[in-house]
């Protein structure tokens, strides 16, 4: 198809905001050359994650049937298929998947997010007064940070140690408690997963949407879905500081 | 000294069109790329022809004052368009379309133009189909159709009320295509005030940007006006608010005929008007008298609301005064009948100015979802602009101004008296008589555009092989240029104290009283005597504030209602001269006993076509006689 | 009744603009939206100030010329409704009015209340039709079309091209009217040929000019068409495969 040209003095006032890619990359990294590649990556990026915190979210729910199950539910996580593949194989590959999805994702968001403002340079003047765009949707672009925040901290808590000074490795049950033992921290991974749920609350709605796998008459199950989702990752993971600080686990 | 020379091909009447075709020359395709052919106006008509022309291989400059080609008023028809392609099987055909629309015009049309119309018409189904006009559908798949006034066949194809967007989408969509590749340059917000000839041959248009103001020339090979009707003469009409007659009207003042001004369609269906404010009417569909029925109560004094007045007490006219046709006459018939009880004092409503169009009895028949389905987003326009349900209430109709079939005169050819000046669609008079049948407007405009246009302008071009045209450097662009910008410096210059607006409505005033549904002599002449009056005081009175170098509306409207006060003088002039009734013209001097129009064959069976004489003196009347050949010339008979 | 109105006043295109306020007595609720910027306008060429520049022209909503910001909502926000559509009874007395026009980069101001939306033209010309030259239409009623398919068709095709998606949406995207013009033709057979490159040529053509959708589906409550954002979706899933699948071997056109 033919490029279009400027064609009148009116037109000509009207230049692109964003550039054309003057290269096209070979299938299917050209694909993530488009916003609309780039929701998509986001979307599925972020289906990947919304997997992860879900089996996240339920592993961990083990910490109430005490320290030993949850101990060997991280032990066990070292050796999925093994012996198929050697220990801790399998398990590094999903954590780079992770790691990649969670790039992509930052980096999609990041650049639709540029993009955007470059589509209107001056803002309303006047007040906005929004109908549909809730308050999920509109707060995207700081609830994604505040939990990017949260991980880096989680996994120095956590995974790491060195932001949990009784950090003992392989003693997961043990290092819960003593963080969330600690109300600074609770209060923290609280609030950062209140920030989860609305990232998700709209994240799980609209990833239908971006996929182009939506359809009339799924809609009316989508708010449901993502309402269900969140309340199930957020009530399950907020349920654990308050475990501990009400002393039902420790 | 002009003479009228339609160039009528010879031969029977189904067989003019295609030895016309063979007949006309052609022009090679490395030679098209050599010719310019400037298009003013991007509604159906003029995208229509300015796709197919540079489909052709010839370089199309195409000129609208809208913002995007698509906004041209065409977009607003609701109704549909007609083709007699007897999909229905009821006894439709090409020459009955024919007949029908010679019969609805009153005898005023080319019985060769409107053969020809008939025929395309088919193919332009055809071809939108394939442009992916969601025309409605049956469940099995194929096309529906609707029937409309002043017929008794189901031919009208219809994409829910939106038939005119949908088709002019299509047309734009097309003219886009060739504007991607480069074969069409798109110039919007450019409006053209002259048009600029040569030795008596269009040469090109002088423009104005209407964003810098700038006034620039283009040269071309043939001009096509496709720059639509002059309804807006009369300020309230339903015509798009910026719909005007300027581009005509100059290449008027240049030399081209207008012909039968005075034929202006009034629309049986419109909201009446509600106050002083009110900046337009709208139209609800025509279609709408397919399943509502059209009545007033029986005595005027009854003030009942309508849901509660007993089938006895109501007076359904039409039905009573023509059995046969119902609700479905014709579009002056209806207006005329609807006036007439409003005069009577029969009117309904708060200002006792309409009459009631009713779908109780649809909704029983049909039920309330299939006539959701059929007008449903035309109940929702009226509920919003009158704030009452038609479902629950009858709709309240009056008729109002909606089209011109009057307009430049052309040949058989589409050409002006101006040799290389074409023009399409409702800028020119061509088909429609005194009178023009609902759903044919569009089927005019695509058919000019699509399929009459690239033939003939072709055959005008193929004569100007191995000719230099003159270059925009000719010294009659420079001064075209300059009577344009002196105009535009004497509306900024005047500095009185009335805006434009003021002068549209008051002559639209003064025509809708003298010249609108029923004229008589001493009204036309009362016209005649204070629309001049008025013009002086817009030469003397007029406020423009702002300047000429931006975007300026009051500025564009001066001129616009400059080009009205004359053309409205020449519309009354016209309505004097012809002292028949007909089509949607009623001369109180002219009726029958039962008070129906009543034409005079013998006298006046003619195209009356104007000549411009100079500013300030009144134009020459020429006369292209019509005869009928086809078709047997009777008084209409609805009943 | 008797309202204020704050509106947007800007000289050109490169001039500053500002706010500026008028009271405005004496308005009647029938009025609609535009007869009363009408009646404004004839007060301030009197009082001999410019009036106020705004596009219209049908009146009736279906050309699309009109729209601007009221009281911070395209078109005002009322359901299935642009401005030339709304009517002075949705306002109270005393109410101040602020009006703005749309704001896009794509869609700089030319004057108050007037913005350039030719760039919704160019998304249209890079592939929004069906390349089929005049003379070579098949006859209709060769290809039956099932009533569901044109009217959906229909349904994305009532897009009147006003750009209140884009001006609606935070992101100041527009992908509602890219999304309805591509899938008016893509759902219909008439459309098949040509579906991949156009969606593809489209889509890029739309990100040149426009922000990117986020999904906050303020363009379907704001579009006086009511056109559904379940076609961006659709609009969507034809890119992804546009793009990825090799349709030569297919028997389909390419995207490039
Ligand atoms: C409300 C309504 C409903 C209707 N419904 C039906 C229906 O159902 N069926 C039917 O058959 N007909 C209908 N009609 C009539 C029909 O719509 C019109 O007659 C037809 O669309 C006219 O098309 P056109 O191409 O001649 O002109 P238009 O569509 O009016 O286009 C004129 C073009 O010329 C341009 N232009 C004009 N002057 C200039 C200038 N000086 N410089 C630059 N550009 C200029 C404009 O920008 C515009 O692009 C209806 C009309 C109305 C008002
Ligand atoms: S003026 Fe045409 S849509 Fe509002």
């Amino acid at each position: 198809m033919v490029q279009a040209k400027p064609r009148s003095t009116v037109e000509a006032a009207v230049t692109p905001v964003n550039r054309r890619p003057k290269r096209q990359m070979p299938w299917p990294l050209n694909l993530y050359q488009t916003a609309v590649g780039k929701k998509w990556v986001m979307a599925i990026t972020g289906v990947i994650g919304m997997g992860f915190i879900a089996l996240h979210m339920f592993g961990n729910l083990k910490i109430y049937l005490g320290a030993a199950e949850l101990d060997h539910y991280a032990v066990g996580l070292r050796e999925i298929a093994y012996p198929i593949l050697p220990k801790e194989n399998a398990l590094w590959l999903m954590r780079g998947l992770l790691l990649v999805s969670l790039v992509l994702h930052v980096h999609s968001a990041f650049s639709l997010w540029a993009m955007n403002r470059r589509a209107r340079p001056m803002g309303y003047q006047s007040k906005r007064d929004y109908i549909a765009a809730n308050w999920a949707s509109r707060t995207m672009k700081w609830t994604g940070p505040i939990i990017l925040l949260f991980l880096a901290f989680h996994l120095s808590d956590l995974t790491w140690g060195f932001a949990n000074p009784d950090f003992e490795h392989g003693a997961v049950y043990n290092n819960v408690v003593a963080s969330f033992e600690r109300v600074p921290v609770s209060i923290l991974y609280i609030v950062a997963n209140l920030a989860l749920g609305v990232h998700l609350y709209h994240g799980a709605w609209s990833l239908f949407q971006s996929l182009g796998v939506n359809n009339p008459s799924i809609n009316w199950l989508r708010r449901g879905f993502a309402a269900l989702f969140t309340a199930v990752i957020v009530g399950g993971n907020i349920s654990f500081p308050i475990a501990v600080l009400t002393g039902i686990v420790g | 000294m002009v003479t009228l020379d339609a160039r009528i091909p010879d031969g029977p009447i189904g067989e003019k069109w295609e030895s016309h075709r063979f007949n006309m020359r052609l022009v090679n395709p490395a030679n098209k790329r050599r010719f310019t052919v400037i298009m003013i106006g991007s509604g159906l008509a003029g995208a229509s022809g300015a796709a197919s022309l540079a489909e052709l291989g010839y370089n199309v400059k195409v000129f609208t004052y809208h913002d995007s080609p698509r906004r041209a008023h065409s977009i607003a028809a609701q109704g549909g368009i007609n083709a007699a392609k007897n999909y229905q099987n009821d006894g439709d055909s090409v020459f009955r379309l024919f007949y029908d629309t010679i019969k609805g015009g009153d005898f005023r049309s080319r019985e060769a133009n409107v053969h020809r119309l008939a025929e395309l018409s088919v193919n332009i189904i055809d071809q939108c189909v394939a442009q992916g006009v969601p025309f409605a559908r049956e469940y099995g798949g194929l096309l529906d159709n609707r029937s409309f006034g002043g017929v008794q066949v189901s031919r009208t194809f219809y994409a829910r009320g939106q038939t005119g967007q949908q088709l002019l989408l299509g047309a734009y969509s097309t003219l886009m295509r060739q504007v991607g590749l480069g074969t069409v340059e798109l110039f919007p917000r450019q409006e053209m005030l002259d048009v600029v000839t040569v030795d008596g041959r269009a040469a090109g248009v002088i423009v104005r940007d209407l964003v810098t103001g700038e006034v620039s020339s283009h040269a071309a090979h043939a001009v096509v006006l496709a720059t639509g009707g002059y309804g807006n003469v009369y300020y309230l009409s339903t015509n798009a608010k910026k719909s005007n007659a300027t581009a005509a009207w100059r290449a008027h003042k240049k030399g081209a005929l207008f012909a039968n001004p005075c034929y202006t369609q009034i629309h049986p269906t419109c909201i009446p008007a509600s106050d002083d404010f009110q900046s337009k009417l709208t139209l609800m569909s025509e279609s709408l008298r397919n399943d509502g029925r059209i009545w007033v109560p029986k005595d005027p004094a009854d003030t009942r609301p309508p849901n509660q007045i007993p089938e006895a007490d109501r007076d359904y006219y039409l039905e009573r005064m023509y059995p046969s046709f119902g609700n479905l006459v014709p579009r002056d018939v209806a207006s005329r009948a609807a006036k007439r009880q409003v005069d009577q004092g029969r009117g309904v409503g708060p200002k006792r100015n309409g009459v009631y169009l009713d779908f109780a009895e649809a909704i029983q028949r049909l039920g309330r979802k299939e006539v959701e389905e059929r007008y449903g987003n035309l109940f929702e326009m009226y509920d919003r602009i009158t704030d009452e349900d038609p479902y629950e209430t009858p709709m309240r109709i009056y008729p109002a101004i909606h089209y011109a079939m009057g307009g430049l005169w052309v040949d058989y050819n589409l050409m002006s008296s101006i040799p290389g000046l074409f023009v399409g669609g409702e800028a020119n008079f061509s088909d429609h008589g005194a009178n023009r049948l609902g759903a044919s407007a569009l089927m005019q405009g695509l058919a000019d555009g699509y399929f009459i246009l690239p033939y003939t302008v072709g055959d005008y071009l193929a004569g100007l092989l191995g000719q230099q045209a003159p270059g925009t450097d000719h010294p009659a662009f420079a001064e075209a240029k300059r009577a344009v910008e002196e105009q535009t410096k004497r509306f900024l210059g005047t500095k009185g104290t009335k805006s434009p607006d003021h002068f549209h409505r008051e002559l639209g005033k003064l025509l809708w009283e003298h010249a609108g549904m029923e004229r008589s002599k001493a009204g036309l002449e009362q016209a005649l005597r204070d629309i001049p009056a008025l013009r002086a005081e817009f030469d003397r009175d007029l406020r423009i504030l702002g300047t000429g170098d931006s975007l300026n509306d009051s500025l564009e409207k001066a001129g616009r209602v400059a080009d009205f006060f004359e053309l409205g003088e020449l519309l009354v002039r016209d309505a004097l001269h012809r002292e028949e009734s007909c089509g949607g013209h009623l001369r109180i001097e002219s009726q029958t006993e039962d008070g129906e129009a009543m034409r005079d064959d013998e006298n006046f069976s003619y195209v009356g076509a104007w000549e411009w004489t100079g500013d300030g003196q009144p134009q020459t009347l020429h006369k292209e006689a019509l005869t009928f050949e086809n078709i047997h010339v009777a008084q209409r008979s609805y009943k | 009744m008797d309202l204020t109105l704050k509106v947007w006043r800007q000289d050109g295109p490169q001039a500053r603009g500002r706010f500026e306020t008028y009271p405005v007595p004496g308005i009647s609720a029938d009025m609609s939206f535009l007869e009363m910027l009408d009646i404004v306008n004839e007060r301030l060429i009197t009082e001999g100030v410019e009036p106020i520049q705004f596009e219209h022209d049908c009146r009736e909503g279906i050309c699309g010329s009109c729209g601007v910001m009221i009281n911070g909502k395209a078109h005002g926000g009322h359901e299935r409704t642009a401005t030339c559509q709304l009517h002075m009874r949705t306002f109270k007395d005393g109410d101040t009015i602020v009006v703005e026009p749309w704001r896009a980069g794509a869609f700089p101001v030319i004057r108050d209340l007037v913005v350039n939306r030719s760039a919704l033209d160019r998304i249209i010309e890079v592939g929004g039709f069906i390349s089929i030259n005049t003379g070579s239409a098949p006859e209709a009623n060769m290809l039956p079309i099932p009533k569901e398919v044109s009217d959906a068709a229909m349904d994305a095709a009532e897009c009147i091209g006003c750009g209140a998606c884009v001006a609606a949406c935070p992101n100041g995207a527009a992908q509602l009217f890219t999304s309805a013009k591509l899938q008016h033709l893509n759902l219909l057979p008439q459309g098949q040929a040509e579906r991949w490159q156009r969606t593809v040529a489209m889509v890029e053509t739309m990100e040149e000019y426009f922000g990117g959708c986020t999904n906050h589906g303020e363009c379907q409550v704001a579009c006086p068409k009511g056109i559904s954002i379940d076609f961006i979706s659709y609009m969507n899933r034809d890119f992804i495969k546009g793009k990825s699948i090799n349709r030569r071997l297919g028997g389909q056109g390419l995207a490039k």
